[in-house]
């Protein structure tokens, strides 16, 4: 077979992570979350299954929840992405990661990251929800660790911090 | 439990926020798929679509053509190497890949090396391999027939049992029963599930060829185990154990999952070594779930014979064990089933039988724990079960059942009748706690009531012994190496620590709760102590973690290490404010002479002295060493009571509240003991109502992805209502027993109970686990309910 021909012609886009624009070439399969752990190296979004189904790999596509090995990275050229290592400004925690702490919302941490994501956005439409609308909130996490209790109690404390932040 | 530190120091009591959180909060955690090294290669597995077929062919040419793909590795050539078959834990074969035949869906069949993990996906696609199916042995029971397929035929033997072992007197039992008023018989069949960590397994393997050492980053919970093994394997092409550095980074959860060596470890190892380059292997969730060691897979029968009063006075158990095909559990070599003889649990029988027949079938090889000790949940679910059983069937109530047949609290040190030494227990007031928080009279009020409103609802009890903490060397062993564990603790001049031990962590907070027991000892502040796991360069030699061993083996060599740190620390300070040892006094922190406290000396300021200033010929340092050889497991208990309403029209089962008891002995961190609770309650629902590995008649796996493998979410968790009972085990340093697991042991039979007592009057004794809500749906109509 011609070695040329199999080559997938390479992509070029422009996202803009964290707050950095970022620019690469890319193969038009390569996944977001690979391109987000592999070529711009930053880890802390998580791989957890192939079905879609446990959200380890949750980031912010322009503010909403995305499970980024379902989509590729070429779909997120222009758009701006938040992962885990967007959370923390000068060195302070977001809210929700100050309550996963206190409220010992993780155990592993390999669900962590997915999990705050999926949290920030929810609060931001939610403020003040309950705890069926945060069980179903997380319902496409997977937490094997936790149990969730304590992670529904740092999405309550992490929305009672975010509301006194606003007010 | 009284605390003896300040918050400032926060020993054991006190609920320490974790150190590890900081780095997982903000994505800087170190997981094996985040390690990344300059001319890294690609692992990738062929995988078998057939349980049971002669190989033909092998075709690989396509896959290498294509750019990038470097090399397909097959059994024969592993072969060359006598590395084609590595032994199990349990002194069995495994096959790393085949030379001839696949023996489960899903096995590995040959590996694909190249530059990045989409090129050798890639390959895997392109390699053609020609299969002869050969009829597959799926079921146990037909497996024992005479003229069953034999999955093993590589073994002198032709026969697909394995094993048989057995515990306890038969015919003393056999008798009890013959002379006894009432006998119950129930079939229990507990099925085969799989742990599913959020993270998968993989490795990184790195051939250093000028250096001659191999370094290896793997999902393992236990490294050093684990380095011994690859010298024990590979020895012979040069892997000397010196030569080899086990790295366990974080891991994203194991559950006994990460404790066995996959062939996918040893094909990125061999890579590697061929190679000269680093080599990552890092399997997807669905070849996690086919190949991955599995759990459970019991079929039990057990039988209970009882007085007409109630009274349990033996219990005898026959159980095939299905294996898949080889015996790679990674139980104590002297325990091929595993302490499945804690069977008959809380209770006091005088007499139990009970055997287990280890089992060969065309299923994926394991046997591991899932969130358990060995075969603890099995033993725990069985006993607990019949107890429920019993009791309906004599029409006693369940709870008053048990506080009858209860070992009592004093009773302790209690010997079973299969030989186990309970080290401390109060059964009655873990199960008294969970009634008075549940409210139990008035929730069987309610009960009757809905009842006659034709409503079903239902209580259920498990009030379970568990048995962690592997292990006495006398009886435990891996391979033959004593089940010990060890830490290494050093203060360094300015009072601060750094302490390294033998067990690895997978999100129990080893971090911090280990650091809380140096603190509790020797009054450093937890805050001031570095905890490091799972380096088998720097970390001293240990087992592991798994079965809850952590606190009870490592745990307790904090403790005892602190001791010694702190005579030499009496010494010092003795020195120092010149007078005897036996005229100071301590308190968390410090010495000081009695009679005059101002006379003092910190345990900071005996650090300082024990490199600038010590007595003459005493050598300079404060560090020590422990390896700890328990005397005794642990007996960690509870009770749960669970409430259920199930749906008449849908057989949907609604787990209503959930009240759990545990009790762990003195506890370290009350918020991380929580969190283990919650999480095992969740492990523990999981099987009871969710989760099993489905075969068809072919061994097709139909269960290989999450969307048919149902982990629970939130949605189906219910809210846990959790508290303790403390009593301390008197052989543990620190009076702690193991907690990590307890849940997941004794949940399943709480929910089981609780939805067998809501159909008992309708004549259903027993629905296997997973109970679904068409297992229910159909035992309703069987009884006629319709609606
Ligand atoms: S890895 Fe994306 S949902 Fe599981
Ligand atoms: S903390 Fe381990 S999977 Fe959630």
């Amino acid at each position: 077979m011609t070695t040329e021909a199999s080559q997938p012609a390479m992509v070029s886009i422009r996202v803009t992570l964290n707050g950095t624009e970022q620019e690469a070439s890319v193969e038009p399969r390569l996944l977001l979350v690979h391109f987000i752990r592999e070529t711009l190296n930053l880890t802390g979004t998580h791989i957890g299954c192939d079905t879609t189904h446990c959200g380890a790999c949750t980031i912010l596509l322009d503010g909403t929840p995305v499970k980024s090995c379902t989509i590729f990275a070429v779909q997120a050229d222009g758009r701006e992405i938040t992962t885990v290592e967007g959370l923390a400004a000068g060195g302070v925690l977001h809210p929700i990661q100050a309550a996963f702490t206190e409220e010992h919302g993780l155990q592993c941490g390999f669900c962590t990251p997915g999990m705050m994501l999926t949290g920030v956005a929810f609060l931001e439409n939610n403020p003040d929800p309950s705890e069926a609308e945060i069980r179903r909130a997380i319902s496409g996490n997977l937490c094997r660790c936790t149990g969730y209790v304590n992670i529904i109690k740092a999405y309550q404390s992490a929305a009672a911090k975010l509301r006194e932040r606003g007010a | 439990m009284t605390m003896r530190t300040p918050p400032e120091i926060g020993g054991m009591g006190h609920s320490v926020p974790r150190k590890e959180d900081p780095r997982f909060l903000q994505g800087k955690g170190n997981y094996v798929d985040d390690v990344k090294l300059p001319g890294m290669l690609h692992l990738d597995i062929v995988r078998s679509p057939l349980a049971h077929a002669r190989i033909t062919s092998i075709n690989a040419e396509k896959a290498l053509a294509i750019p990038g793909v470097l090399a397909v590795i097959t059994g024969k050539d592993l072969e060359q190497y006598n590395l084609a078959w590595m032994p199990t834990l349990m002194s069995d074969l495994q096959m790393v890949l085949p030379v001839d035949t696949v023996k489960f869906d899903g096995q590995e069949v040959a590996a694909v090396l190249a530059t990045d993990r989409y090129t050798a996906a890639d390959g895997v696609s392109a390699v053609e391999v020609e299969y002869e199916p050969l009829e597959p042995v799926v079921n146990p029971f037909r497996a024992l027939e005479a003229d069953s397929p034999i999955v093993r035929e590589d073994k002198e033997e032709k026969t697909n049992h394995i094993w048989h072992w057995e515990a306890g007197d038969r015919s003393s039992t056999d008798r009890a029963f013959s002379r006894s008023a009432v006998t119950v018989k129930e079939d229990i069949y507990i099925p085969r599930i799989h742990v599913s960590s959020i993270e998968t397994c993989g490795c990184v393997a790195q051939w250093d060829a000028v250096q001659e050492k191999l370094t290896v980053w793997m999902t393992t919970q236990a490294p050093h185990a684990i380095r011994t093994v690859i010298a024990l394997v590979a020895g012979h092409l040069g892997l000397a154990e010196h030569k080899i550095r086990v790295i366990s980074p974080d891991i994203g959860g194991g559950f006994g999952g990460k404790v066995p060596v996959y062939p996918g470890y040893v094909l990125a190892i061999a890579a590697s070594f061929l190679t000269g380059h680093p080599v990552k292997w890092v399997e997807d969730r669905m070849e996690n779930l086919m190949a991955d060691s599995f759990a459970r897979d019991y079929h039990i029968a057990a039988e209970v014979a009882a007085r007409q009063d109630g009274t349990m006075e033996a219990l005898r158990i026959k159980t095939v064990a299905d294996h898949g095909y080889t015996d790679a559990a990674c139980n104590p070599s002297q325990f091929p089933a595993g302490l499945f003889h804690i069977c008959t649990g809380s209770y006091d029988f005088k007499d139990a039988f009970v055997e287990v027949d280890g089992v060969y079938t065309n299923k994926p090889p394991g046997g591991i724990a899932y969130r358990c000790s060995f075969r603890v949940t099995e033993a725990v679910y069985a006993v607990e079960r019949m107890a429920d059983i019993v009791a309906h069937q004599l029409n006693i109530d369940p709870a008053e059942f048990r506080m009858k047949n209860f070992v009592k609290p004093e009773s302790f040190p209690y010997r079973s009748v299969l030989g186990w030494e309970y080290d401390s227990g109060d059964y009655q007031g873990a199960l008294e706690r969970a009634m008075e928080i549940i409210d139990y009279p008035a929730l069987r009020r309610e009960q009757a009531e809905r009842r006659d409103r034709g409503e079903l609802m239902g209580i259920g009890i498990s009030s379970f012994t568990e048995i962690v903490g592997a292990g006495p060397s006398r009886h435990f062993d891996i391979l033959g190496i004593k089940m010990f564990d060890s830490a290494d603790i050093r203060i360094h001049p300015t009072g601060k620590a750094i302490a390294r031990f033998g067990t690895k962590s997978q999100g129990q907070g080893h971090e911090t709760t280990y650091a809380q027991i140096i603190a509790e000892e020797l009054g450093i502040p937890a805050s001031d102590i570095t905890v490091e796991e799972g380096d088998t360069d720097t970390a001293p030699y240990g087992l592991g973690t798994y079965a809850s061993r952590s606190t009870p083996t490592a745990g307790a060599a904090a403790a005892v290490a602190s001791r010694k740190i702190l005579d030499k620390a009496r010494t010092i300070a003795s020195y120092l404010l010149d007078v005897s040892e036996e005229d100071l006094e301590w308190e968390p922190g410090k010495f000081s002479v009695r009679g005059a406290p101002d006379r003092a000396r910190t345990i900071q300021e005996i650090a300082f002295a024990a490199y600038t200033d010590h007595p003459l010929g005493m050598e300079a340092g404060l560090e020590a060493h422990s390896s700890y050889d328990p005397p005794n497991l642990t007996y960690p208990f509870g009770s749960y009571i669970c409430a259920v309403d199930i749906d008449k029209g849908t057989g949907e089962v609604k787990i209503r509240r959930f009240v759990a008891v545990d009790d762990c002995g003195n506890v370290i961190n009350p918020m991380i003991v929580e969190g283990q609770v919650h999480g095992g309650l969740t492990m523990g629902l999981a099987p009871a109502l969710l989760e099993e590995m489905v075969y068809d008649e072919n061994g097709n796996n139909l269960t290989g992805t999450f969307m048919d493998y149902l982990l629970p979410t939130a949605v189906e968790t219910p809210v846990w209502e959790t508290d303790r009972t403390v009593t301390p085990s008197p052989h543990h340093p620190l009076g702690a027993k193991g907690i990590g697991e307890s849940a997941t042991v004794g949940a399943p039979a709480a929910i089981a109970n609780a939805v067998v007592d809501a159909l008992w009057h309708l004549g259903v004794r027993n629905i296997d686990i997973p109970i679904t809500s068409a297992k229910v749906w159909q035992a309703l109509r069987d009884a006629g309910v319709d609606e």
